[in-house]
């Protein structure tokens, strides 16, 4: 694959890209514009991360992406081949071995180090889209601290389920300052955002904007005096390896209904099997 | 209480030929508390033009007018309006109410903006509906359905909810059964001896003189018009 | 005492065009002030620019803060200015979906600016709001319905509400009553005068209505071609005018 400059982007674009992840490092929280490119995937399969990814590569990194958590799915597959062929990177499933993640909706269960680095995809990186369409009017929200928004947000979700409904996507505010999408990963990952060893960089591809949380970053999930964050999870263990404290997906097992619950983080589930733990469905 | 002095207006009327018209010249007098005066003059000689001014209602050209210790001419609105609120009560001819209001809340609001409790000023509101013949189940209705002769006694009703130090009365009387007009005409004497200043145009003389210490004939100032 | 909004010299030009020229009035606790005027008077204009929507070209607009005293706020900081929009200021608009949220509910409406004020509590949110509702005449059964399934009058009743609930000391209104039936007008009427009486809030109501100024405004200006022509008692103003145009405005509407 000579063709290509290492890890695809030329070296302007990459420059460019890294500029915008030190500011954003910089301004935790803050939503740093990027001239994002076309890359040879369509919007909403990761162009944000890929990008980011690239920029951040070396030759020396160990490369391993999820989706959803697993590693085995196509998106994550086609994305770690990606740059297999065109930076020639060392891939990886386990987590502990890698030194650069990027991630579609999760974040692993073992606890990530300073050497690591976490890229997640981001569809919509504005927190208070849905509820202000203008974006001059959202940055200017953004700029004067203005946040009530975001909690009438919320509050339409008590007034109309009983409780905050919202489970994914779940909205943050970063050292005090700027409240941030964190992308739509299970309000279950909330509390690892917060004071994570690992660098934290999030890409938007098709909305041209990266944000980031550098290491041991105060992150904080909004919420009620009355209705507190929550960090929830089905409540049930891992039907293949036991776990009672992983972030489960329900799958449907048959045409009666039958279900069971199996840890979303596959290396996580496939390590703990390896060490001999055993859940109620594992074969 | 109520003194004018030197007071003079005239209209200009800009959409026809700036027409200027002199209704008022040179009036000069003074209304002392717990006394009465009525205004006088054939039809046209400019009482209610007059009375208007006194309230505020009409811009005076010259002069003063002092009601208490505020000159209304020079008076910055707010003056006018605290003037009003407080000191200077005015029933006029017509009803001017919110369509929808009830009748009891239109009597008690005068005392609503003076601060005073609902309960209070519904209280006073009650008394004297009763005591103006308003049946009780009009009440709670708006005045604006009433018939011309309930209006008025509505409007005086509203009127006479505070008690003013100075009193503007456009013929109170008028359109008024003999029973209603005993009330009203006892509603003025009352005022009259808790002390208040009474300046009134009736043309009910039989009213006039039970309730007027003096008269005044408004024509005197009324420029003579060319027949 | 100190007025509560001195307004002097505004002026705003839109080009060569005069949007409104040398305004100077001074605003008094609990009082109300009618702007008059036909459509292009400039009296929008004048609006906009004392609630920081425009910048004027010239002119103070000198607000009496709580903490600090009179500041001009032309002139203060954005975040300022936008923070008395949120609290000591209330801007009724004519059509209510400019001033509402029409895909949040009524509860959440009117929490709002609660909660750009820092308010945590939830339930304490939803009391005040369903309190709001009920001082407004709606029904607290629709406290969770979004203002879409509401008629004219609610809506513009719910924007009221929502508007008021921070208990603002002075309210902007631009045609409140526009484009609402008769009926519907009356009883906004009746309730906006229980509001400014009770609450104690000042209030300036541009509007091209004579009734509507008749019943809520204690002083009135009549504005023409972006200048202040006439200004007084409301009722002087109305029954005594002295300038031209305002005798023609006047003389051309019916009995009022």
């Amino acid at each position: 694959m000579n063709a290509y400059n290492f890890a695809y982007l030329d070296e302007q674009t990459k420059r460019m890209i890294r500029r915008a992840i030190l500011k954003g490092l910089a301004i935790p929280g803050y939503q740093v514009p990027f001239a994002s490119r076309e890359m040879p995937m369509p919007y909403g399969w990761g162009t944000g991360g890929v990008q980011v990814s690239a920029a951040v590569l070396t030759p020396e990194d160990t490369f391993k992406v999820i989706d959803q958590g697993a590693d085995d799915t196509t998106n994550a597959v086609s994305i770690r081949s990606f740059f297999q062929r065109t930076a020639g990177v060392a891939t990886t499933t386990a987590t502990r071995d890698a030194t650069v993640i990027q991630t579609r909706h999760r974040i692993p269960e073992e606890a990530l180090g300073e050497g690591q680095i976490l890229v997640y995809q981001v569809p919509i990186p504005e927190p208070l889209r849905f509820l202000e369409p203008r974006e001059s009017e959202t940055r200017k929200m953004h700029s004067l601290e203005e946040y009530g928004l975001m909690h009438v947000k919320l509050y339409e979700d008590i007034s109309r389920h009983g409780h905050i409904a919202t489970s994914y996507a779940y909205p943050v505010k970063v050292e005090g300052r700027y409240v941030m999408d964190p992308s739509p990963i299970p309000k279950f990952d909330n509390p690892k955002l917060g004071d994570m060893a690992a660098i934290q960089l999030f890409g938007a591809g098709r909305e041209q904007r990266i944000y980031a949380l550098p290491p041991y970053t105060q992150v904080v999930s909004l919420d009620f005096e009355d209705h507190p964050f929550e960090a929830t999870k089905a409540d049930h263990p891992c039907g293949m390896c036991g776990a009672q404290d992983s972030y489960l997906d329900e799958l449907i097992i048959d045409d009666a209904g039958g279900r069971m619950f199996v840890c979303s983080d596959t290396d996580y589930c496939e390590a703990r099997q390896a060490a001999g733990h055993k859940g109620k469905d594992a074969a | 209480m109520i003194e004018l002095t030197n007071v003079s207006k005239t209209f200009t009327l800009h959409n026809q030929g700036s027409a200027v018209i002199e209704v008022i010249n040179d009036v000069s007098f003074s209304v002392a508390a717990g006394e009465c005066v009525a205004l006088t003059g054939a039809s046209g000689a400019g009482k209610s033009t007059l009375m208007r001014m006194i309230y505020g209602n009409y811009l005076t050209q010259a002069g003063q007018i002092r009601i208490g210790d505020v000159d209304l001419v020079q008076a910055e609105p707010r003056q006018v309006i605290a003037v009003r609120r407080e000191v200077l009560g005015y029933v006029s001819q017509f009803l001017r109410v919110v369509p929808r209001v009830p009748t009891l809340d239109v009597v008690a609001e005068p005392l609503r903006t003076l601060g005073v409790s609902a309960e209070v000023s519904q209280a006073r509101a009650k008394a004297l509906l009763g005591q103006l013949n308003i049946p009780e189940r009009l009440w709670s209705l708006s005045p604006t359905t009433f018939s011309g002769g309930e209006q008025q006694r509505v409007n005086i009703a509203r009127g006479f909810a505070h008690a003013y130090p100075a009193m503007l009365l456009d013929e109170p009387t008028a359109s008024l059964d003999a029973k209603n007009r005993e009330v009203v005409l006892s509603l003025i004497e009352e005022a009259k001896a808790r002390g208040a200043a009474i300046i009134g145009i009736f043309h009910d003389e039989a009213a006039r003189d039970r309730v007027c210490d003096r008269e005044i004939d408004v024509s005197r100032f009324t420029p003579k018009v060319a027949a | 005492m100190t007025p509560l909004l001195s307004v002097q010299g505004v002026t705003k030009r839109y080009g060569a065009h005069i949007g409104c020229a040398d305004v100077s009035f001074d605003l008094y606790p609990g009082e109300v002030m009618g702007i008059v005027g036909e459509s292009g008077s400039g009296k929008s204009t004048l609006l906009n620019c004392m609630a920081g929507h425009l910048r004027p070209d010239a002119g103070q607009v000198v607000f009496d803060t709580r903490t600090d005293g009179p500041r001009d706020t032309i002139t203060m900081s954005e975040p300022e200015r936008r923070m008395l929009g949120r609290t000591d200021w209330a801007f009724v608009h004519q059509h209510a979906r400019d001033g509402l949220r029409m895909g949040v509910s009524a509860g959440g409406n009117v929490g709002e600016r609660l909660m750009a004020v820092g308010e945590r509590h939830y339930g304490d949110i939803r009391d005040k709001a369903t309190d709001w509702l009920g001082r407004v005449e709606i029904d607290a059964s629709r406290v969770d319905d979004r203002p879409t399934t509401f008629s004219g009058g609610m809506q513009q009743r719910l924007q009221i509400a929502r508007n008021l609930v921070t208990g603002p000391r002075l309210v902007f209104m631009d045609e409140p009553t526009g484009g609402l039936d008769v009926s519907v007008q009356a009883r906004l009427l009746d309730l906006l005068r229980g509001l400014v009486r009770d609450m104690g809030l000042s209030a300036i109501i541009v509007t091209h209505d004579l009734a509507v100024v008749r019943l809520l405004a204690d002083r009135l200006m009549v504005m023409k071609d972006g200048r202040v022509v006439e200004a007084g008692l409301t009722d002087q103003v109305l029954d005594d005018p002295q300038h031209a145009y305002s005798q023609l405005l006047v003389s051309s509407v019916l009995q009022v």
